[in-house]
């Protein structure tokens, strides 16, 4: 099925001016630039502190990371309502990118010696922090299909420890780098089209087909049928990502 | 005795290092910690006029040549780090190659994050604090650690009687500045808003209130999350600035002119630095040169004579062309000198220099955060260099310069070669850190620039 003439991308980004610390625009920017070059419309809806997530308006919910502070604010906001709503959203695989603090705070929720914050809930992972902070380039295998066999490059850089239980599935294998403990050599968590990921740098820049194996979830289409673009300033950017990985 | 031997042995170093044709800027003072660890304290105390210290994410270097200008000009021998090596072996290695008499004065700029480590040792007369900018964050986690660290260190200085310097306009060092004695706190800011944004940029990073946690209100947004802020919430507001700018005029890509209103009257001076950023840097050293000591004509003799410093808009000419060089190393210091340059006629040449090493940042995601929109429909053509090319090349394509306006060549001379060949008028190269050092070598390896020692 081809893209119909007024396919449109309603993306909601939750707390765009408190979880945005590594460049998270840059996967914003990617998404809009790719939809406007095949005449896909695409418009952001801001979810701010106190604003409700307009459901049935939203193709893909996009939740970023923050420092530590920022993220207690956006934590004691999403309980109630919200959680409840982003736990529906990923129960039922709907398309989702939440990176880094964003994807601890889908989880179960994150502790340290000093801090405890409830998470939503939404996936089946639960965040300790380390003694350190895991920080370099990193290259994972996914089995999503891809040009690049499933591989995915990014950059991470947290200290928080997460532990997937029984009811989630990984993103995909660390080849290079730390993944979500640095010792189980799992990376990110996955439910269809719901991803969370310690991967930014921003992942979708450096992973151009991601970035249109989300769009076509969520326009409900197969990846095969949204019109093609050049990529290989995209695929040129992989490499040199992959490269510093370690690739 | 100890101290005296290992500086001994790192002169002899330094030496050594210069008979090679190198800067030796870091390694001598390494080799001196290395045989006595507490040189800095030592070395420091020597000093007869005392010392000064200038930190701050962005503006370190220009900040600290112009009060080195103004406290040269006064008549006081400066021992200073120029060069920007800015840890503890490049305080060092400037300590072992100064001298030490009575009207002699220490200023150093120093790292973000070492700022407590090394101004305990050096126990200065004043501290500079400018502001804090997310940047490198790959190297020191999150940009609240350092707040954190700026408050404590700022804390225990001014219970010794050290003077804290702070810009007003960045809600950070309102923070540190907060509960400090009033007597010891001199705040600087820019009143002119004739040069504020529309609206505060995608990588401003004071959204909520250090107090309180509530959405902070800005009446002018100047320079990234500076401006002329306050907090709903709990109150707490941008202090009252001791020192003024209250006029900026900005001069394209080449110069500024000011005035400034300080607790001895009103002042105008043009500085040979362009941008809102440079009015920043201006502002404080003016400041911190006041507070020293130096009178306010001295100040404003030294300004007009200042140029740049150290690859920060340093213009060359390079086969015959006019070749400027700004670092640029973090989205917000990146974002002004694009604003710097769109006032520039369009159909910019440019080489952008992306390097990803350690001094640089391993992460290279900060291009995305940086507003290369704004920049976009000033570039004629784009070449991009450095470790990382192709990332920087695919930033510019989707900030919307066409793809056949982008060229991508690894190595940085044979890119500026490049631009040079498609390309007619000024060159305009922006390198990061450790891509600037690299260029500035080559460059100075072909005639055209003049080594650093």
């Amino acid at each position: 099925m081809p893209v119909d003439p007024a396919a449109h991308l309603t993306v909601s980004v939750l707390y765009p001016t408190l979880l945005n610390i590594y460049a998270d625009r840059g996967n914003l920017i990617f998404l809009q630039r790719r939809c406007e070059w095949r005449n896909i419309g695409f418009s952001i809806n801001s979810v701010g502190i106190g604003d409700p997530i307009d459901a049935d308006g939203t193709n893909l919910i996009y939740v970023g990371g923050g420092q530590d502070r920022d993220q207690a604010l956006c934590a004691s906001d999403l309980a109630g309502a919200k959680a409840e709503l982003l736990r529906d959203w990923v129960a039922s695989g709907s398309p989702m990118l939440a990176v880094c603090g964003g994807y601890q705070m889908l989880g179960h929720g994150y502790s340290s010696p000093s801090v405890s914050i409830d998470g939503v809930g939404a996936f089946d992972a639960e965040t300790v922090a380390g003694p350190d902070r895991l920080i370099g380039a990193i290259e994972i295998k996914t089995d999503l299909p891809g040009p690049t066999g499933g591989v995915l490059v990014g950059f991470e850089n947290h200290s928080g420890r997460t532990t997937l239980g029984p009811g989630a599935t990984a993103l995909g294998r660390v080849v290079h780098g730390h993944g979500n403990d640095g010792v189980s050599g799992m990376e990110g968590v996955r439910q269809n089209a719901s991803i969370g990921t310690y991967l930014h740098g921003p992942l979708l820049p450096k992973n151009w087909w991601l970035a249109d194996w989300l769009i076509a979830s969520a326009l409900g289409i197969s990846v095969d049928h949204l019109p093609s673009l050049p990529n290989e300033a995209e695929a040129a950017a992989h490499r040199s990502a992959r490269k510093a990985a370690g690739s | 005795m100890r101290v005296r031997l290992a500086v001994i042995v790192g002169t002899a170093v330094s030496l050594l290092l210069r008979a090679a044709g190198r800067a030796g800027t870091t390694l001598p003072g390494r080799v001196v910690l290395l045989l006595a660890p507490k040189a800095i304290a030592t070395l420091g105390a020597k000093l007869g006029a005392g010392t000064a210290v200038v930190s701050a994410t962005n503006g370190k270097t220009t900040t600290s040549a112009l009060v080195e200008g103004a406290l040269s000009r006064s008549g006081m021998d400066v021992v200073h780090n120029s060069a920007g090596a800015n840890m503890s072996g490049g305080i060092v290695s400037a300590l072992i190659g100064g001298s030490s008499g009575e009207r002699t004065i220490g200023l150093f700029e120093i790292d973000e994050f070492w700022v407590p480590e090394i101004a305990s040792q050096l126990r200065p007369k004043a501290v500079l604090l400018g502001n804090l900018f997310r940047d490198q964050l790959d190297r020191y986690g999150e940009l609240d650690t350092i707040l954190d660290r700026w408050v404590h260190c700022a804390r225990e200085l001014t219970s010794q009687g050290t003077i804290v310097l702070l810009c007003a306009d960045d809600p950070g060092m309102a923070w540190v500045g907060h509960d400090l004695p009033k007597e010891l706190v001199i705040w600087f800011g820019l009143e002119d808003t004739s040069v504020a944004l529309e609206e505060l940029p995608a990588s401003a990073d004071a959204g909520a209130c250090r107090s309180c946690g509530s959405p902070l209100n800005y009446s002018a947004v100047l320079l990234g999350h500076l401006g002329h802020w306050s907090c709903p919430g709990c109150g707490l507001s941008r202090p009252t600035p001791t020192y003024q700018c209250t006029k900026v005029d900005l001069k394209g890509a080449r110069a500024i002119e000011l005035e400034i209103v300080g607790p001895d009257g009103q002042h105008s001076a043009s500085v040979g630095l362009p941008g809102v950023y440079n009015a920043y840097n201006a502002l404080g050293a003016w400041a911190l040169s006041s507070t020293l000591g130096v009178s306010p004509e001295v100040i404003t003799a030294s300004f007009n004579e200042s140029g740049p410093s150290f690859g920060r808009a340093e213009r060359l000419s390079y086969n015959g062309r006019s070749t400027s060089i700004m670092l640029v190393k973090n989205p917000t210091g990146a974002n002004e000198v694009f604003r710097t340059l769109t006032a520039e006629p369009s159909g910019l040449n440019l080489l952008f220099v992306l390097n990803d090493r350690i001094a640089d940042g391993r992460d290279v995601s900060w291009i995305w955060d940086a507003d290369l929109e704004v920049l976009a429909p000033s570039i004629g053509h784009v070449v991009c260099s450095g470790t990382r090319a192709e990332e920087a090349a695919l930033r510019f394509l989707y900030a919307g310069v066409g793809r056949d306006r982008i060229t991508t060549v690894n190595e940085p001379i044979a890119g500026l070669d490049q631009l040079a060949k498609d390309s007619e008028g000024d060159l305009w190269v922006l390198p990061t850190y450790t891509a600037m050092l690299e260029l500035r070598g080559k460059l100075a390896d072909l005639g055209t620039v003049e080594r650093v020692v």
